[in-house]
């Protein structure tokens, strides 16, 4: 082989692994850049109105989101309320009573509700919830958002408990433990941490999610009182102030967007650092 | 673990469920982004002035108001195109316009380099939103404005995306004085645009204008004052060019008191009249004429009356016209319809 | 089962005879059984119910247009004419502009971090990528409208028509908004997947596949591109039909930034509009069924490529990582 042939394949060697440690670290800036804009844009934005006041009339400057941040607790209260427990149940089914036929359909379906767009679960929410008693609520949003976070927590659940080696089923049974009261008081304890981490994913997952609230939750100037009534959520807030043409509304935008990105952020960081310590990945 | 997790639950419970308390009137509300400054205005007045009646309106669009009242999903809707007669058969319930304002909606633009008030005849706007006329040293645009310096830029449209009211007022002015128009694109809140970008409200409107140089767009008075855009006169039926105010939309709507039907649905844009601002429109609250909630038909009656009387005098702190007494008067005989 | 007595055993009597169903219920782990197998159920019944509705409440506009719905242009609600073509290809076309920026800077980040980083950094970094993943819709939208539609519109647009702009997709004029703004947002946006999974992908090829290359005289870039990408090529295209169903679902971030006009032009600096953005604009005003219907047959259509855009995905991923991966 000629040196001429052989520097060429160095050089382009080394050009294109540089490019891909390039690529790598270009990602990851980008995650800086965009966390930095939000600190920057929405840091002084964000002061005690915020947090209190509700939002003011169009053009006038001040007011908070104190009614969408409630709202979007309320929401994520009520998907918890709706999805985790599917969820679970579901995992555990899967992990330990599972056939082989009906198990395998339950894992595409799963993965197939994984895969629909929001915008299409906003549909059917609408048609479910809305439609029929003629009136949007929180319950549509919550039951929206429900179905949302069914998915990531059956996978959870069910990588979890397969993940709890054997001899601690056959030890509770060899105690004289029934199969349910070994799933009860051994394997769901102990894999608890895991499988609470996998909620908390699916919940920061779905408390950033617009789309479905579009046509369920509507939105709401005031506080929004029981669970039948529109309600205020902070993702509507962003959408809402940012194509507006209020330069006070767009600080306030910021603001929403930083602390939504801190808590789906924090969220994430926490658990991930969890499962990482415990060696299960990809979920 | 358990206890904690019993304990946050009940915790979450006793804070989410405040129950609304008794005699508080919950009402819901979407429709017309147009009228939304006055309309917010007036619910969070009238709500400070009674606390126990809370009106939450969410403008979405005229189109989602309509289709909203017609779903039966809200209280009352608004906006500023009135129901056409295909939509009211539709409604299991009849449906009443009361009118609220008067507004006028605007040419406003951002061309780098102009701060002056731009002349736009007719032919110019109908030619622009056709896409025929494209840059902004077009003939039909400089011979209104003799002495301003026209860029040869490309001029970027802007119009609305959702379904508006805003969008009916302007279309049927355009339908007006363009037969092509008429004929190419029609009236409606909801057309099929030659050209340009859609924005998503007046607000969304106001604000690509605002971002995007050579931008044309329309959008309600308020929108363009309130975000300190420039707008501009309009030619109107008798040849004169007019900045929208408050005496133009009156003097517009002067002519229409006299054969106001008694449905409310009327036009007003291209009024005869030398002082006649030729883009006025009255805008609307959609009320069902059967309300089985006797609580909520109380409230929504009591804060009508108070719209039509007290609340009118916040009209023009917000640039819109109030309501002519005559119409003001037909309104309240309109309210002992609503049962 | 266990054959040892257990409490729940000595209900029942030894020599009572073969245990009916119901008889059986009265026992814990058959309770437990039934009990998580309704729950799983459930997840069946409600996807089922979410297709039924779909197609259910979209047959007005299918009885009307029929196939022809997928191929018509006007979407015009005034005179009832609706075809989904503008927002299939505004769908398609945005899609495939953020995989022409994500897959190249995707796949060479997931080289990086397999082949090339020490395993600690590669941890690290992958980790803050997936936290990229975890960001809401919401929040790229308002990044987009602020500094990424500013930014094509001063910077980036007029760098590209200087130099590229006798290209029919760089003609035109640049509002800032528009197909390439919604493809690079969304570019952003789907990178993370593409990295994960590639990444995850690329460690599983068996070392010995590495130095038999690097013993034959390979450099290490001709190992990693002629020999490992080839061999988790399978997994690696799984990632890019995994990452193209979460681009054509997106819904936020895209109607924020891409101007929101039903048009079918050439050029990338055009306004557009996807499936997913008429929809979260036009379904809270659609006054009359027909239009209603049509939007719905919209989300039918998406619901449909998203599925079988999962369903190859899926079954290329599982490929690599089951059987060795070997191409044939």
């Amino acid at each position: 082989m000629n040196r001429a042939r052989i520097i060429w394949r160095k050089s382009l060697n080394i050009v294109m692994l540089s490019l891909t440690g390039v690529a790598a670290f270009g990602v990851v800036a980008v995650l800086f850049l965009i966390l930095g804009y939000f600190i920057y844009n929405g840091g002084h934005s964000l002061n005690w109105a915020f947090f209190t006041q509700l939002p003011k009339p169009t053009g006038e400057t001040g007011g908070g989101m104190a009614n969408a941040i409630v709202g979007s607790l309320k929401l994520l209260f009520l998907s918890a309320l709706f999805g985790l427990p599917v969820g679970l149940m579901a995992g555990i089914y899967l992990a330990e009573f599972g056939g082989k036929t009906f198990a395998y359909i339950i894992r595409y379906t799963v993965d197939l509700l994984n895969g629909v767009p929001s915008i299409v679960i906003g549909i059917f929410a609408y048609a479910l919830a809305v439609q029929p008693v003629k009136h949007f609520s929180t319950v549509a949003g919550g039951f929206a958002l429900g179905i949302m976070v069914i998915p990531i927590t059956v996978r959870a659940s069910e990588e979890f408990l397969r993940a709890i080696p054997n001899s601690l089923r056959e030890g509770a049974m060899a105690l004289g433990a029934s199969k349910w009261k070994t799933i009860a008081s051994v394997i769901l304890p102990a894999a608890s941490g895991g499988i609470i981490t996998g909620m908390l994913l699916s919940l920061a997952r779905v408390a950033g999610e617009t789309a479905p609230l579009l046509f369920t939750a509507l939105g709401n100037q005031y506080w929004s009182p029981g669970w039948s009534q529109p309600t205020s959520a902070l993702p509507l807030m962003i959408y809402e102030y940012a194509i507006s043409a209020y330069d006070d509304l767009h600080r306030q935008a910021w603001a929403a967007g930083l602390v939504l990105l801190g808590l789906v952020l924090l969220a994430n960081l926490g658990c991930r650092l969890v499962m990482n310590r415990r060696g299960v990945r990809g979920v | 673990m358990r206890k904690f997790l019993v304990s946050l639950l009940a915790l979450c419970a006793l804070t989410f469920t405040a129950q609304a308390q008794s005699g508080t009137v919950l009402l819901n509300a979407a429709g017309a982004t147009f009228p939304a400054p006055i309309y917010l205005k007036w619910f969070d007045v009238y709500h400070t002035a009674h606390p126990n009646v809370q009106i939450n309106y969410q403008a979405i669009g005229s189109g989602a108001g309509i289709r909203q009242v017609l779903a039966g999903t809200v209280d009352f809707g608004a906006s500023d195109g009135p129901m056409t007669d295909e939509q009211l058969a539709q409604s299991k319930v009849k449906i009443l316009h009361f009118p609220t304002v008067l507004g006028a909606v605007v040419p406003t633009y951002n061309i780098p380099g102009v701060t002056a008030s731009l002349n736009f005849t007719q032919k110019a706007l109908a030619g622009i939103y056709l896409g025929q006329i494209t840059k902004w040293n077009d003939p039909e645009i400089t011979k209104a404005n003799p002495g301003v310096k026209l860029p040869g830029d490309d001029i970027v449209v802007v119009h609305r995306s959702d379904g508006s009211g805003t969008t009916y007022i302007f279309t049927d002015f355009l339908s007006k004085v363009s037969d092509e128009w008429k004929s190419k694109v029609g009236k409606a809140t909801s057309v099929n645009w030659p050209v340009g970008l859609g924005g998503k409200g007046n607000e969304g409107v106001s604000g690509l204008v605002k971002q995007t140089p050579d931008a044309i767009g329309y959008i309600e008075l308020i929108y363009a004052l309130q975000n300190n855009i420039t707008y501009g006169a309009v030619q109107n039926a008798a040849g004169k060019f007019l900045k929208a105010d408050l005496n133009g939309v009156t003097a517009a709507a002067a002519g229409a008191v006299k054969d106001m039907p008694a449905d409310f649905r009327v036009s007003i844009t291209d009024a005869p009249g030398a002082a006649a601002y030729p883009i006025s429109s009255f805008t609307w609250l959609l009320i069902p004429a059967q309300i089985q909630d006797a609580a909520k038909r109380d409230a929504i009656k009591a804060f009508l009356k108070w719209m039509m009387t007290d609340g009118q005098g916040y009209n023009e702190g917000l640039s819109y016209a109030k309501l002519p007494k005559p119409v003001v008067v037909k309104e309240m005989k309109q309210l002992a319809l609503v049962q | 089962m266990a054959t040892t007595a257990t409490s729940m055993d000595r209900a029942v009597p030894p020599e009572a005879g073969p245990r009916s169903f119901v008889h059986r219920l009265r026992h814990g782990d058959e309770v437990a059984h039934v009990l998580t197998l309704m729950f799983a159920a459930l997840i069946l019944l409600v996807t089922s119910l979410l297709v039924f509705i779909l197609w259910e409440k979209s047959h007005l506009s299918r009885a009307q247009f029929g196939w022809s719905f997928l191929w018509t242009s006007v979407w015009d609600p005034v005179f009832g004419h609706f075809g989904a073509l503008p927002f299939i290809y505004g769908t398609l076309v945005t899609s495939v502009v953020s995989l022409a920026i994500a897959v190249p800077l995707g796949l060479a980040a997931a080289i990086f971090l397999a082949e090339l980083a020490p395993r600690t950094l590669s941890d690290y970094i992958a980790f803050l990528i997936d936290l990229l993943a975890a960001v809401p819709s919401v929040i790229y939208g308002l990044f987009g409208i602020f500094i990424v539609v500013p930014l094509m519109r001063t910077t980036i647009g007029p760098a590209l028509k200087h130099t590229l702009g006798f290209l029919p997709i760089f003609s035109g004029p640049n509002y800032g908004v528009g197909f390439l703004t919604a493809g690079i947002v969304l570019a952003i946006m789907i990178v993370p997947f593409i990295i994960s999974v590639s990444r995850e992908v690329l460690l599983t090829v068996p070392r010995d596949q590495r130095e038999a290359a690097m013993g034959l005289g390979a450099t290490r870039w001709e190992a990693t591109w002629k020999v490992v990408v080839p061999w988790a090529r399978t997994g690696v295209m799984g990632s890019i039909f995994l990452a193209l169903a979460r681009a054509l679902g997106e819904t936020m971030a895209v109607t924020m930034v891409i101007g929101n006009d039903p048009k079918i032009v050439a050029s990338l600096f055009a306004p557009g509009y996807t499936i997913a953005a008429v929809i979260a604009n036009e379904f809270t005003e659609a006054t009359g069924d027909l239009y209603l219907s049509a939007l719905i047959e919209l989300g039918l259509v998406l619901f449909l490529m998203t599925f079988i855009l999962n369903g190859l995905a899926r079954l290329l991923i599982l490929a690599t990582e089951r059987g060795g991966g070997r191409p044939s």
